[in-house]
């Protein structure tokens, strides 16, 4: 074979990989593995497991970049109604781990269907406004907010607050880009207003501990105050440049609790600092804008509400999850894309990118 | 045209959305750099102390407590490291079970388990407690072994501390054990919170309490890492450490005392009291440096290191013969007959006799109606002041006191400390009653009973009425005797050593005060005194003595006996027999050593007293030990199981 025969079967095989994702999604799955290395210090096979996971995080995704975004459209109904129905059976016969029924046993894995509604989401809602695009009127955004509203609840009962949240703003995110009426989001922000102290009376013991101790961490040093204190000196020692790498006495002498899940943030900026914590900031801040402009040149409704929404989900994420861990936010459990350790989120996310990467790849093809 | 001018209008229109969603990200990620700015640049110093105080802990290293030694360099109390099996009772589900377990592997006695549930009712809140102390070697390497089995229990080396000769001079050298609630008001009061970090143990009484600030040391520092859970990092193994820590600031051991104790003459007091309950205080007339102080029956201190367990305690606590008391220093007795001395100096002082006048003794004094008998029916006949002290006339002494009045009388006797502190180096004596009018208006509350009665005077001139002092008060009077009126602070603690530059601090010998007194008249008594041991009540006590020594009598009422009555100590419950007392000292001339001698309930001073005070002095004088011969030393340290057998006392066992 030729060079320009190798040459040419790259470029066969990366002609629909968007460049600039692939490489923040890169650079966010290196730096998730060196911190995760210094992390999980004490369960070393972690780093291997996760290893496997973005290999196999980066497939997936190169396969879903393959797919034509009308194959999207199609299987949105039925793969939201597969999902919903593995929430009910999750209802019904789900594993209960940490208090929570979140985990459908399957065999030879265990999965949480609530994490694949935060694909199937912004599928089934894009997909419903794309066929209602002629004439777009109220009812349309009812029907919306119905099918958001059910899943939803279904896994803020599990109760599953971080995913039920992402799901929701998924969903949203779909809706607002849909065009929801400004004086409709104005009465609705008003409406939650005011409906928060019912909504305070529905919610757990445990999450309305997380508010107050997040306005007061001290009120509850050893409990869930712990939390937030011990990430908030990890982040505050870390200083301008960092410990160092290996080198955060928080995470090294397990001050930081859940530090290769949810607080991965934490050892992240306690051993690179405030500069570690801004490249960060901008890798993110690169795959949003990314995604916002496939959104934006996307050919149809459906393929631009689609990555709008999943885009602003990446956003979510990390805005929730730093917000959190630098104390500015309660804590929820929401992972730092591409970063904490777990495959689920990581195939989730992945998925997400292989949808944003066909979408870009194929909009000339469907304009044409 | 008009729908593709609409989907360009919808574009824009989705556009604008995404643009508002735009700056919503960049509006947020602008908050969390504002945030990040502001944890790790402003407030970095702040987050950085915080983390430090999160890993860095401050360990206290307790010092080595001070020991204590006799004057020859016997040592009384010392150190020594053993294992103990301690139990961390968060960690343990079933605290019974694990015993029980335990039970197997080591030697765990029902006494163990009874003063284990003690520490548990009496440390609240305290995690890490004792089980056993003092393991023996086979029994730590069984542990080892099985240390798995057992979470929460741990096996920890630990300084123990040590009385080798157990009972003997126990009330002197008192014990230490572990700090109580108590305790800890008064080391927080005195400042001393921070030195006691990581102590257990504090003095409790004798000078392991009085001299507790020299004993304890001051607590070395350490900085450790700890990680989240409070375990501790080892040092050096840490690479991930950032800031070096700061060196380790040793601890100062604690000084030790050299007394002027010799607890060989101590062993000598206490053999030759016998079963007998009572006193024994020898000190050197020209120092006050304490040479024996004995209080039988005593106790074995080292039960009480670790907690005593209920059994002993209630055995020590509940006998009637309370040997937890201090007798030398806080009994209070009337002084009887050893009170005639330094009235026949206050008469001679004051001019209400001369030497040579005599008086004629009946066998009673009539004062008013009342009749004052003599010990002996009959009478002594003619009494001069020599024959007053030498026989011991009571008559003489009825007469003599009439003569005087009480506040005089108890304003010249005070001199001698009768009736007020003597001011020794441990805490705890008792004052005593030196009677007078000023006393009693304080002592009762009634008008009544206030007003002081001549007949009273009587029976305070033979040491009887009111009269009540400690036999370390005794002891200074007669010493002060010997010494001619000089008086000096009784001490126990010669001098104190620093262990390390070996820096000698001494307790000075210093004269409290020099009481005026003429040459010839202490003569008189003095020569007296020698009388009695030659001719006189203590003559038997002192056949063939090798030096001259001179000594009092004294037996002292326990009840008083109505008029008629004669007193038979055969019918008289045992607990109610007069108590014995002799007070001595030699050599006459120069006196080395004086000695107050106490036997509760057991009759007459001559016979029950005199002969202690002979053994004391013969020991102290010739190195003569009477009573039985001293058994070499059992091999050094005795680190064993449960009980440290008191080690017997030696020369050869020099201090190191």
């Amino acid at each position: 074979m030729t060079t320009a025969k190798i040459r040419q079967l790259i470029e066969r095989f990366t002609a629909k990989i968007d460049r600039p994702l692939l490489a923040i999604v890169l650079c966010l799955l290196a730096l998730g593995l060196a911190t995760l290395y210094s992390a999980a210090f004490q369960a070393p096979s972690r780093f291997g497991v996760q290893a496997a996971n973005a290999l196999l995080a980066l497939a997936l995704m190169w396969a879903t970049a393959q797919v034509h975004p009308q194959v999207f459209m199609r299987i949105a109904v039925p793969v939201f109604l597969l999902v919903l129905l593995m929430l009910v059976a999750v209802m019904l016969f789900g594993d209960v781990r940490n208090g929570a029924r979140r985990w459908l046993p399957l065999g030879f894995a265990s999965i949480q269907p609530s994490e694949l509604m935060k694909l199937a989401m912004p599928l089934l809602l894009a997909r419903y406004f794309h066929r209602h695009e002629a004439a777009l009127s109220f009812r349309e955004f009812a029907v919306a907010f119905v099918l958001l509203a059910v899943p939803t609840a279904m896994i803020a009962r599990q109760p599953d607050l971080g995913t039920a949240l992402l799901v929701a703003a998924g969903g949203f995110y779909v809706i607002f880009l849909a065009g929801l009426s400004w004086k409709v989001i104005a009465a609705g922000i008003t409406a939650v207003l005011a409906s928060l102290p019912i909504l305070w009376g529905v919610l757990h013991d445990y999450q309305r501990r997380r508010f107050l101790t997040l306005i007061d961490p001290s009120s509850d040093p050893l409990g869930s105050g712990y939390h937030i204190i011990q990430s908030t000196i990890a982040l505050g020692s870390g200083g301008i440049t960092g410990k160092g790498w290996l080198k955060g006495t928080q995470t090294h002498l397990e001050f930081i609790p859940e530090r290769a899940t949810d607080f991965i943030f934490a050892v992240f900026s306690e051993e690179f600092g405030l500069i570690g914590a801004t490249i960060l900031l901008v890798l993110y801040l690169g795959l949003i804008m990314r995604g916002l402009m496939i959104s934006a040149n996307a050919p149809t409704f459906f393929t631009r509400l689609l990555a709008g929404a999943i885009t602003l989900t990446f956003f979510t994420y990390a805005v929730v999850n730093m917000g959190m861990v630098s104390g500015l936010l309660p804590v929820v459990g929401v992972p730092l894309p591409f970063v904490s350790y777990g495959g689920t989120s990581l195939i989730t996310l992945s998925l997400g990118v292989g949808i944003l990467m066909s979408i870009q790849h194929h909009r000339a093809l469907v304009q044409t | 045209m008009a729908e593709l001018k609409n989907l360009r209008r919808e574009l824009h229109y989705f556009q604008l959305r995404l643009s508002v969603a735009g700056a919503l990200v960049l509006g947020a990620f602008a908050i969390l750099f504002g945030r990040f700015f502001y944890l790790q640049i402003i407030q970095h110093q702040y987050y950085d102390t915080r983390a430090e105080d999160n890993r860095i802990a401050i360990m206290p290293i307790p010092p080595n407590r001070g020991l204590i030694f006799d004057r020859n360099g016997v040592v009384l109390a010392r150190n020594y490291s053993a294992y103990t099996l301690e139990l961390t009772l968060s960690k343990i589900a079933d605290l019974e079970g694990t015993i029980n377990a335990l039970a197997t592997l080591v030697d765990i006695q029902p006494r163990d388990r009874r003063r284990f549930q003690k520490l548990r009712e009496e440390s609240k809140g305290r995690d890490n407690l004792t089980l056993r102390s003092r393991l023996t070697d086979e029994e730590v390497a069984v542990l080892a072994v099985n240390r798995y089995r057992f979470p929460g229990v741990d096996i920890k080396g630990r300084p123990f501390r040590q009385y080798p000769v157990g009972e003997v001079a126990s009330h002197v050298v008192g014990y230490i054990s572990r700090i109580d609630d108590r305790d800890v008001e008064r080391i927080e009061e005195s400042d001393q919170a921070g030195n006691y970090k990581g102590t257990d143990h504090i003095g409790k009484t004798g000078l392991e309490q009085s001299y507790e600030g020299v004993l304890h040391g001051t607590t070395g520092f350490e900085q450790v890492e700890t990680d989240a859970s409070g375990r501790i990092v080892p040092r050096g193994t840490d690479a991930r450490t950032r800031t070096p820590l700061a060196p380790r600031t040793p601890p100062q051991p604690g000084n030790n005392l050299r007394l002027t104790l010799d607890i060989r003459l101590q062993q000598v007091a206490e053999r030759a009291l016998g079963e007998n309950r009572g006193a024994v205080v020898a000190l050197e007339p020209s120092t006050g440096g304490i040479l024996a102080f004995v209080s039988k029956p005593g106790y074995d201190p080292n039960l009480f290191i670790d907690g005593i367990d209920p059994a002993n305690w209630d055995t020590l606590n509940n006998s009637p013969d309370h040997p937890l008391n201090n007798r030398a220093l806080t009994g209070l007795y009337a002084p009887g007959s050893t009170f005639k001395p330094y009235m026949a100096l206050a008469a001679l002082e004051l001019g209400k006799r001369t030497p040579n006048q005599t008086i004629f003794d009946p066998g009673y004094f009539m004062f008013g109606n009342n009749r004052f008998r003599d010990d002996k029916a009959g009478g002594h006949g003619y009494v001069d002041m020599y024959k007053s002290i030498v026989v011991s006339c009571d008559t003489y002494y009825y007469t003599l006191a009439s003569d005087i009045d009480i506040d005089i009388l108890s304003r010249f006797i005070g001199q001698f400390g009768f009736g007020s502190k003597t001011g020794i180096d441990v805490e705890g004596e008792f004052v005593g009653v030196l009677p007078s009018r000023e006393w009693k208006v304080k002592r009762f509350k009634n008008p009544a009973q206030q007003k002081w009665f001549p007949g009273e005077t009587i029976s305070v001139g033979i040491g009887q009425g009111y009269n009540s002092y400690t036999p370390l008060q005794l002891a200074q009077a007669v010493a002060t005797l010997a010494n001619d009126g000089v008086m000096y602070r009784p001490h126990f603690v010669d001098y104190v050593e620093n262990p390390i530059s070996g820096e000698r601090s001494y307790v000075e010998p210093q004269p409290i005060k020099t009481i005026p007194l003429k040459a010839k008249n202490l003569e008189v008594v003095k020569n007296a005194m020698v009388g009695v041991n030659k001719e006189g009540t203590g003559a038997r006590a002192f056949i063939g003595a090798a030096y001259v020594s001179a000594g009092k009598t004294g037996t002292a009422q326990v009840v008083a006996l109505s008029k008629n009555e004669k007193y038979s100590e055969a019918t008289v419950a045992e607990h109610l027999r007069d108590h014995a007392l002799f007070i001595a000292f030699a050599p006459s001339d120069k006196p080395r050593i004086a000695v107050a001698v106490l036997v509760e309930n057991a009759g007459f001073g001559a016979r029950a007293a005199a002969p202690v005070a002979r053994q004391v002095l013969d020991f102290y004088l010739l190195g003569k030990d009477i009573s039985k011969p001293i058994p070499k030393p059992a091999p050094k340290p005795a680190p064993k199981p449960a009980e440290s057998a008191p080690a017997p006392v030696d020369d050869d066992d020099g201090e190191d």
